[in-house]
Order: C-alpha cells, then sequence, then structure tokens
C-alpha cells in the first residue's frame, strides 16, 4: 500500500497515469452531461408550482455539490501536502481551487436567477445563501495566499493552513438548512430516505451529478498535469518530452 | 514524537480549534442566523417589537383579500398552531399562494397587525408534475371526505 503512495507522489509517475485516466472520465462525462441535459431539459415534466423554471436545479445542483466537494478534496489534499510534505499533493491542491470557486460561482449565479422570480428577490442575507459565499471567498483567499510568496514551498504551506481552516464551513453550508429558519429548501435528495422529487424528474439529475463530478475530475487532473510541468520544469523528464 | 507526527497533531488541533470557535460562535450570534421568526413567537412575545423583522409561515387557505383599486393585499400566517394577520402593498412573488409557505418582512403595529413591505416565497423541497399534485390533493380531499362520512356514519348510529 506504502509503495502505491509512495509511486503516486513521483511526479513522472502521476503525469502519465493522469494521462491515461483522462479520457476515461472526460468522454463518459461529455455524453453524461448531454443524456442529462436532454432528461432535464426536454423528457423531464414541469413542476407543479415552479412550472418550468426549475429546470435549473439540473445545473444549480451539481453545481453547489462540487463546490463543497472539491473544498473537501482540496483540504484534505492540503493537508497530506503539509503532514507528507508531498509536493504533488499541493498540486493536486491548487488544481481544484479555482474549479471548486468557479462551481460556487456558478451555483450562486443559477440560485440567485431562479430566486428572483420564485422567492422574489435576487439574494438574501440567510444562512445557506450566507455561508455559500463565505465558501467563494475562502477558494479566493487560497488562490490569492499560495501566490503572494516569492518561495512557492511557503505559499504552499501558508494556503493549506487556509484550506484546512475554511474546511469547518463545508458542514455548516449543508447542515444551514436544518439548523436555522433560511428562505432556502432543505435537501431534496439525501442518503437516507425517500428523495421528495418524482423519478422521471430525478433520473436527468443524477445523471448530471455523475457527468459533473466525471467533468471535475478530468479538469483537475489536466490541471495538475499542467502545474506538475511547469514546477518540474527543469528536470530531466520534462526535459525528455 | 516524529516531525511528521507532529505536523499531524498540528492539522488536528487547526481543524478541532476552529470547530470549536466556529461552534461558540454561531451559539453566539444564533438569534441573528434565524432568517425569520414563527407565529407562535410572536404571540410568546419574543420578537423584537422596536425594529422590522422577518415572519415566517403557512398563508391560511381562504385568507388571501385583496383590496379593490390597489396592490394592498391582507392574508393570515399560521405555523398550524398560532395565527398572525398580515398586509402587504405591493407585487407579490410567483410561487404565493394559500397554502404556500412564505415569508414576509416588517414590524407588529398596535392593532396586532403584521404590515410588511416585503413578501418572499419559501419554496419547499418537493418537485412533482402537476398530475401527480392533483392526484395527492385529489386523494386528500377523499380521505377527509370519507372520514368525515365515517364520522356522520357514527354520529347517525346514536
Amino acid at each position: 500500500m506504502w509503495k502505491w503512495f509512495h509511486q503516486l507522489a513521483s511526479p513522472p509517475h502521476y503525469y502519465r497515469m493522469a494521462g491515461a485516466i483522462i479520457p476515461w472520465t472526460g468522454w463518459p462525462a461529455l455524453l453524461l452531461i448531454i443524456i442529462g441535459a436532454v432528461g432535464g431539459l426536454y423528457l423531464a415534466p414541469p413542476d407543479y408550482q415552479q412550472g418550468d423554471a426549475f429546470r435549473i436545479i439540473y445545473v444549480h445542483v451539481p453545481s453547489a455539490w462540487l463546490s463543497m466537494f472539491g473544498y473537501v478534496v482540496m483540504a484534505t489534499a492540503a493537508a497530506i501536502g503539509l503532514i507528507w510534505r508531498m509536493k504533488l499533493a499541493h498540486v493536486a491542491a491548487n488544481a481544484v481551487a479555482p474549479l471548486g470557486a468557479s462551481f460556487t460561482a456558478l451555483a450562486l449565479a443559477t440560485g440567485s436567477i431562479w430566486g428572483r422570480p420564485m422567492w422574489g428577490t435576487w439574494w438574501v442575507w440567510d444562512a445557506r445563501l450566507t455561508s455559500e459565499l463565505i465558501l467563494l471567498f475562502l477558494y479566493f483567499g487560497y488562490m490569492a495566499l499560495n501566490r503572494a510568496f516569492e518561495d512557492r514551498k511557503q505559499g504552499d504551506r501558508a494556503s493549506a493552513v487556509l484550506a484546512l481552516v475554511g474546511v469547518v464551513n463545508v458542514p455548516i453550508i449543508h447542515y444551514s438548512v436544518e439548523w436555522w429558519n433560511t428562505l432556502h429548501q432543505p435537501a431534496t435528495i439525501t442518503k437516507f430516505g425517500k428523495p421528495s422529487i418524482t423519478v422521471d424528474m430525478l433520473w436527468p439529475l443524477l445523471v448530471m451529478f455523475l457527468g459533473f463530478t466525471l467533468f471535475f475530475i478530468t479538469v483537475a487532473l489536466q490541471r495538475a498535469r499542467a502545474e506538475t510541468l511547469e514546477r518540474e520544469r527543469r528536470s530531466a523528464w520534462v526535459k525528455e518530452l | 514524537m516524529t516531525a511528521r507526527q507532529q505536523r499531524m497533531f498540528f492539522v488536528v488541533l487547526v481543524i478541532a480549534g476552529v470547530a470549536v470557535a466556529a461552534a461558540f460562535g454561531l451559539r453566539a450570534f444564533q438569534e441573528n442566523l434565524l432568517y425569520f421568526y414563527s407565529t407562535s413567537q410572536v404571540h410568546a412575545g419574543d420578537v423584537p417589537l422596536d425594529r422590522k423583522f422577518r415572519l415566517g409561515g403557512i398563508v391560511v387557505d381562504g385568507s388571501v383579500e385583496r383590496e379593490a383599486g390597489s396592490l394592498t393585499v391582507r392574508f393570515v400566517l399560521t405555523d398550524t398552531q398560532t395565527t398572525v394577520p398580515v398586509e402587504y402593498t405591493g407585487i407579490l412573488p410567483d410561487l404565493f399562494r394559500e397554502g404556500q409557505g412564505i415569508v414576509a418582512h416588517g414590524r407588529v403595529n398596535d392593532d396586532g397587525l403584521f404590515v410588511a413591505d416585503e413578501v418572499l416565497a419559501k419554496h419547499d423541497e418537493n418537485y412533482m408534475p402537476p398530475e401527480v399534485a392533483d392526484s395527492i390533493k385529489q386523494a386528500h380531499y377523499e380521505g377527509v371526505r370519507r372520514s368525515k362520512e365515517q364520522q356522520a356514519a357514527q354520529g347517525g348510529d346514536h
């Protein structure tokens, strides 16, 4: 097991491995997103109250999920980088940060567009929306801090600590709708219990979930590859490429 | 303790420390994090009288009255235990209807009427096509009718 772990930490090994994995996540991601989009925008019936406006959940919910998933991945990678002094782990955290930030921004934007006609407002300062906005700023803070040092190692370490500090926000976002009275509705799909959405509407959402997640993984792997090349540009194996 | 174990300890300490700080912080701000008060809290006097606040509840069936020739609307909010009458002048959101959860912003006047300057609709987590919603409603009315019939039949026996 440890051999595998150490192999993973080797940049040339990662570069080759990720290059081999990417087609196996990228193409299914594209396919699933197309299927999910057709299912969600065309095949699914309109909602009894919201009509067609509910279809924004097919982008909003997977984006919101990835905004939190991305942060947990980033914080985990940062912790591994701190504890084992693994360069590749910092590279992974760096690769995920702008992606997570993009999906957070997308979740906030789509939510806002939906909120205007449905709630009657673009924005409210309730616990769910506010904690999600804080998540966006945590991503921005991580990216800024990582580049704020002359010495790359120092930047990696400082931003990793910030990523760890911010991880408490993730359960707060998730449980905000249960802990407090919020304008945002509670979760429709939970691990336990029946989802409160009909099957015709649910399956495109699950397909979108999977498609978005695979897309996220693909882009993260590719970004980490690019950064590995950039960081190792003076090493022999990169020059051989 | 090796250097690596020390770093591991540091990471755990950071997360635990921030989690405890966040928990205390959120407890202290509990009041402000409540997006809205319930109608029961209004009856219990737990709401601020000197400033505006948000009141959440379900619009009571058949309580919505529109004033002719103006945008003024009166309705009653409930949390199923208590009710509070609300008055609002302005445009209502799409989801506003009887039986819908809404959040109103405003204050209680001396007559116990909640005068709102903003009304937001709260959406629930249920998504279904119109046919399903209709059949659920139908089943509900059927159930109510049947239980009424049963009561009537039992009443007739005595």
